[in-house]
C-alpha cells in the first residue's frame, strides 16, 4: 500500500494477461491433458511473475458459452483457504478454485444451449474484450503502470461467425498499442490468431510438441516488450489473411465487398446488412455470371 | 507589275548600274541595260534572309537592300517610292511563302509508306521520351525488327490518341483585357492615327456593343464597305476620347451613321431593363441601377479620368468607364458561345446576333413564372407575428434498435450435420473430464519434473532452426519483399522481362489463328524473340547467388511456363499445318492423276 507513485516502473514491467482456453469439446480430443497443459502454464506464470517484482498476471477463461476473468495478481486475497495436504502452491490455489467454479457455470449455460450445431469454438472474442477493457482501465489508473500485453492460448478452430467482433478487438488492441500474442495448440490453422498477432505486432508461434510447451513458453512468450526490441523472435513465413463472410459466416477468399462499409460477403446481396447502402444494378443486369458492381476481393493464404 | 526600272549598286558608294529588276516565281532577276555589263544578278527568294529601305520623306532615294543568308547585301535604287514599296511588298509575300514551303520538304521525305504526318511523328516521340520503360521496349522490338512501327502502337492508341483528343476539345474562352479599348497608335508627324483592328477585337466589339452589331448588319455592304465603317466606328471613339462633346454633337447631327455610334446603345440598355424586370423583387436593386445606361451621368469617373460635369444636351455623348468594365465583364462571362469562323465579319456579326434572339426567347417570362413570382413575393413580404401558427408534416424519428445489428451477424451460421443428442452427450462428458483434470492437478500439484530436458533441448534447437530460416527467407523485416533484397541490375532485368514477354505474348496470341503469310511471318519472328528471352531467363538465374537461386526461379516461373505455353501452341499448330499440307499434296496428287 505504500504509494504507487513512489515506485519507480522501469521499462521491462509487464502486464501479461493470459487468455486460456478451457473449451471442453477441444480438450476432449488432445492427447495432453488439461492437467498436464496447466501445469506448464502455470509454472510459465510464476517465471513471468519471477522476473519482475512489478510484474501483474491477469488470467481470463475462455469457455465454450461464457468467459471470466479468474486470477489476478495484483488483488492480495489470492491465498487459497484450502490447506489440507494440498500439494499446490498457494499462490495459485484461488486461480484453480474459481476456474472450477467457472467451468461449472460454463457447464450449466451449455445444457441451456440450443445453438449446439456450430463448430466446437470457444469465444474468443469475448475473452479478448474482457482483457480489452482491463487494459484500458489500467491506463486510465494514471502514469505510472506496466506495459500491457495479452497472450492468447488457444487449441479451438476459430468460429467464423465471431469474425466481425475478433476482428473490432484487434483494431481496438492496435490503437491502444498493446500486442497480441498467441499459441496454437490446436491442429489446424487459426486464421484469427495469425491476423491479431500480424497487424498488433505480436509474436505467433504453434508449437508442435505439447509436451514441451513451458520451454516454448518461455523462450519466446515471457520475453517484455522494451527486450523485444533486441531478441529474434520466430516469424511466420506468412499470414492467413482469410475473412468470413458476414451472411453465413463461412470462410470465403473471395467475395463481394461493400464500398461503403467494407463488409464482406459471398454473393451478391440488394442491400448491405451492415450499413443499409443499397447496392446499384447495372453491371450485374449486363454481365449475367459473376461479376459486380462493388469491387472483388481477393486475398489468398501467403504461406 | 513586276519589272522595274532600278539601278544596282553593290554597295552604298557604288554608282550603280542601271537594269531593269525582274521578279519572278522565287527568283529574283537583274538584267542590266547594258549587256555588256556583267553585273548580272539572279537571287533566289529564298536565299534573302531580311531587306531594308529608306524612308519616304527623307532625302535619300529610294533605296532596297537585300542581304541574303550567305551576308552579301545588294542595294537596288527606285525610281520612285512607289515603286520601291511595290516591289518590297512583293518581296515580303514571297518570302512568306517561301517559309511555308519549307517545312513540307522534309515532311515528304519521312513519309512512310503509311503516310504518317508529322504531328502523328511528335506524338510518338514525346510519348516514347516521357516513358523510359516504353522507350527500351521500343528499342529492343522495332530497331531490332521483330515488330514494326505500327504493331508496336496498335495497342497503344490511346497513349497517341487522348493527346489529340485533348487540344480539341479544350475550349478557348475570352480574354480578360479590353483589347477593344486600346488606345490607337498617333503619329504627331503625319497626323496620323492608325487603329488596329483584328479578329478578335472585332469579335470583342460586336459582342459588348450590341448596337454597333446591329448597324454592321444593316449598313453593310448595302450602304458602306466594311473599310468605311470601321473608319466611322474608330471616329467616334476618337472623339470619344477627345472629350470634346460640341464636335461630338456636331458630327453626330451632321453624319446619323456617326450618331449611331456616338449615343448611347440602346439595344444593350433594353436587354438591361429586361433583365432588372425579371429580378427577384424582394432583392435591392438600388445598387444596380447606376450599372447600366440607366443611370445619371452626373458622378462617376469619366472614360479618361476626368470628373467634369457635362451639359444635360450632351450628356448622351459621354460614357463612363464603369460602364464599359462592367460590360466587358459580363460579356467575358457569358464566354464564347459560337464557334464561326472569325474571318468573316459578316458572319460573325449575324451568329452574335441569332445567339442573343435565341437567348431572349428563352428568357421571357411566361404566365406561369410570373405567377410564382408574385407568390414568392407574397411569402417574403409577410409578418411573422400576424401569421397562423403552421403544423408542417413531420417525418418520425426512426431509430434503429441496435440489437438488431448484432442478431444478424449471428443469423445463418453455416450449420454442420451433426446429431445433436450425440453433441449434448459429448458436452456433457467433456465438461466431466475437465473437472477431473483440475481436481487432479489440485491434488497432485504440478508435474514434476515439469519438463523433461531432451524435450527443452529439442524445443531450442528446433526454434532456433525456425528463427535461423525465417531470417534468411523472409529478411529482417517481414514486410519487405522479395525483390528488394535482389541486386539492383537483376531486379531491373527480371521487371523488364516481364514487361517484354508480355508485349511478345500479347502479338503472338493475337496473330492466331493464322491466316496471312505476314501473320506466318510475323509468328516465326516472335517465337526467335520469344526462345530468345527464355535463354535469357535461364542465364538470369544461373548467374545469381545461391541463396536467392530458389526464390528468384519461383519469380521467373510464371513468365517460363507463359513462354511454354505459347511454344507448344507454335509447335502444335505447325504441326497441324504440315500434316493438313502433306494430305492436301497428297490429296492433290491423287486428285490430279
Amino acid at each position: 500500500m505504500a504509494s504507487v507513485a513512489s515506485k519507480l516502473y522501469s521499462d521491462d514491467v509487464s502486464l501479461l494477461v493470459l487468455l486460456l482456453d478451457t473449451n471442453p469439446l477441444f480438450w476432449d480430443t488432445t492427447s495432453t491433458t488439461f492437467s498436464q497443459f496447466l501445469s506448464h502454464v502455470l509454472a510459465f506464470l510464476n517465471a513471468v511473475l519471477g522476473l519482475n517484482q512489478l510484474n501483474q498476471v491477469v488470467v481470463i477463461a475462455t469457455g465454450y458459452s461464457s468467459c471470466d476473468y479468474v486470477y489476478d495478481s495484483s488483488l492480495t486475497s489470492n491465498v487459497s483457504s484450502e490447506s489440507r495436504g494440498a500439494r499446490m502452491p498457494a499462490l495459485f490455489g484461488s486461480l484453480l478454485e474459481k476456474l472450477e467454479d467457472f467451468i461449472g457455470r460454463d457447464a450449466e449455460l451449455a445444457e441451456g444451449d440450443e445453438h449446439v450445431d456450430r463448430i466446437a469454438s470457444s469465444l474468443l472474442s469475448g475473452s479478448l474484450s474482457m482483457a480489452l477493457c482491463y487494459i484500458q482501465r489500467v491506463f486510465r489508473s494514471g502514469h505510472l503502470h506496466p506495459q500491457p500485453r495479452i497472450l492468447c492460448l488457444q487449441g479451438s478452430p476459430d468460429g467464423p461467425e465471431q469474425y466481425v467482433a475478433v476482428m473490432n478487438s484487434i483494431f481496438s488492441a492496435q490503437r491502444l498499442m498493446v500486442p497480441i500474442d498467441s499459441c496454437y495448440i490446436g491442429t489446424q490453422n487459426s486464421a484469427f490468431l495469425q491476423q491479431a498477432s500480424y497487424i498488433t505486432g505480436g509474436v505467433h508461434h504453434a508449437p508442435k510438441q505439447l509436451d514441451g510447451l513451458f520451454q516454448f513458453l518461455t523462450t519466446i512468450f515471457a520475453t517484455d516488450l522494451h527486450t523485444r526490441g533486441f531478441v529474434q523472435l520466430p516469424k511466420p513465413v506468412g499470414v492467413d489473411f482469410r475473412a468470413s463472410c458476414f451472411c453465413h459466416k463461412k470462410t470465403i477468399d473471395m467475395g463481394y465487398v461493400c464500398s461503403v462499409c467494407l463488409s464482406i460477403f459471398c454473393e451478391h446481396h440488394k442491400k448491405c446488412s451492415t450499413c443499409g447502402s443499397v447496392f446499384g444494378q447495372s453491371k450485374l443486369d449486363a454481365a449475367n455470371a459473376s461479376s459486380s458492381v462493388n469491387d472483388r476481393k481477393r486475398r489468398a493464404p501467403d504461406s | 507589275m513586276s519589272d522595274w526600272q532600278v539601278k544596282y549598286k553593290s554597295s552604298l558608294k557604288d554608282r550603280g548600274t542601271e537594269g531593269i529588276l525582274k521578279l519572278r516565281e522565287g527568283i529574283l532577276l537583274f538584267v542590266p541595260n547594258d549587256p555588256t555589263s556583267d553585273s548580272k544578278l539572279k537571287v533566289l527568294t529564298p536565299n534573302i534572309k531580311s531587306q531594308k529601305y529608306t524612308k519616304e520623306g527623307s532625302k535619300k532615294p529610294a533605296w532596297l537592300n537585300l542581304s541574303n543568308k550567305q551576308g552579301d547585301s545588294h542595294i537596288f535604287e527606285f525610281q520612285n517610292y512607289q515603286d520601291m514599296h511595290a516591289c518590297r511588298a512583293l518581296i515580303t509575300k514571297a518570302l512568306a511563302k517561301c517559309e511555308e514551303e519549307q517545312p513540307k520538304k522534309p515532311a515528304a521525305v519521312l513519309t512512310s509508306a503509311e503516310q504518317l504526318s508529322i504531328a502523328d511523328l511528335e506524338l510518338r516521340f514525346k510519348v516514347l521520351r516521357e516513358n523510359i520503360e516504353l522507350q527500351r521496349l521500343h528499342k529492343e522490338f522495332v530497331e531490332t525488327k521483330v515488330l514494326t512501327e505500327d504493331e508496336f502502337w496498335a495497342t497503344r492508341k490511346k497513349l497517341l490518341g487522348k493527346d489529340s483528343i485533348r487540344k480539341s476539345k479544350q475550349q478557348v474562352g475570352l480574354k480578360s483585357m479590353m483589347v477593344s479599348g486600346i488606345k490607337p497608335s498617333t503619329d504627331g508627324r503625319t497626323n496620323r492615327v492608325t487603329f488596329n483592328l483584328t479578329s478578335e477585337i472585332i469579335f470583342q466589339i460586336f459582342a459588348e456593343k450590341p448596337a454597333v452589331r446591329q448597324a454592321f448588319i444593316n449598313y453593310v455592304p448595302s450602304k458602306m464597305t466594311e473599310k468605311d465603317f470601321w473608319t466611322k466606328y474608330f471616329r467616334a471613339e476618337y472623339l470619344y476620347s477627345t472629350k470634346n462633346t460640341a464636335v461630338a454633337a456636331a458630327e453626330a447631327a451632321e453624319d446619323e451613321e456617326l450618331a449611331v455610334f456616338l449615343k448611347p446603345d440602346e439595344i444593350l440598355a433594353q436587354e438591361a431593363r429586361q433583365k432588372i424586370r425579371r429580378v427577384d423583387p424582394t432583392l435591392d436593386m438600388e445598387a444596380d441601377q447606376g450599372d447600366d445606361y440607366t443611370h445619371l451621368m452626373d458622378h462617376g469617373i469619366q472614360r479618361d479620368g476626368t470628373m467634369d460635369v457635362v451639359e444635360p444636351q450632351n450628356g448622351q455623348f459621354r460614357r463612363s468607364l464603369l460602364q464599359d468594365l462592367n460590360r466587358h465583364a459580363a460579356v467575358v462571362l457569358e464566354g464564347r458561345n459560337i464557334d464561326v469562323d472569325s474571318e468573316n465579319t459578316r458572319s460573325v456579326a449575324e451568329a452574335l446576333a441569332r445567339v442573343k434572339q435565341v437567348s431572349k426567347a428563352d428568357g421571357e417570362t411566361t404566365k406561369d413564372a410570373n405567377q410564382e413570382r408574385l407568390a414568392r413575393m407574397s411569402r417574403l413580404a409577410e409578418m411573422e407575428d400576424l401569421q397562423a401558427p403552421q403544423n408542417f408534416p413531420l417525418a418520425p424519428l426512426s431509430i434503429k434498435d441496435p440489437r438488431d445489428y448484432f442478431e444478424s451477424q449471428q443469423g445463418n451460421v453455416v450449420n454442420e450435420p451433426r446429431g445433436a443428442g450425440t453433441l449434448k452427450r459429448n458436452v456433457h462428458e467433456a465438461y466431466g473430464s475437465l473437472k477431473e483434470s483440475i481436481l487432479e492437478i489440485r491434488t497432485k500439484g504440478l508435474r514434476d519434473p515439469l519438463i523433461k530436458p531432451e524435450v527443452a533441448f529439442e524445443v531450442f534447437r528446433s526454434l532456433t532452426q525456425t528463427i535461423s530460416t525465417a531470417k534468411n527467407i523472409i529478411g529482417k523485416n517481414p514486410r519487405e519483399s522479395f525483390l528488394d533484397r535482389l541486386p539492383k541490375s537483376t531486379r531491373d532485368e527480371v521487371l523488364h522481362h516481364w514487361t517484354s514477354i508480355q508485349e511478345l505474348l500479347k502479338h503472338f496470341w493475337s496473330s492466331y489463328p493464322i491466316t496471312t503469310t505476314y501473320l506466318h511471318t510475323k509468328v516465326g519472328k516472335l517465337k526467335d524473340a520469344m526462345s530468345n528471352s527464355y535463354s535469357q531467363l535461364e542465364a538470369m538465374k544461373e548467374s545469381v547467388q545461391s541463396e536467392l537461386r530458389h526464390q528468384l526461379s519461383l519469380l521467373v516461373r510464371p513468365m517460363q511456363q507463359a513462354l511454354d505455353a505459347a511454344f507448344q501452341h507454335y509447335d502444335a499448330d505447325l504441326q497441324r499445318r504440315t500434316a493438313k499440307s502433306a494430305r492436301g499434296s497428297a490429296g492433290e496428287a491423287n486428285g490430279s492423276v
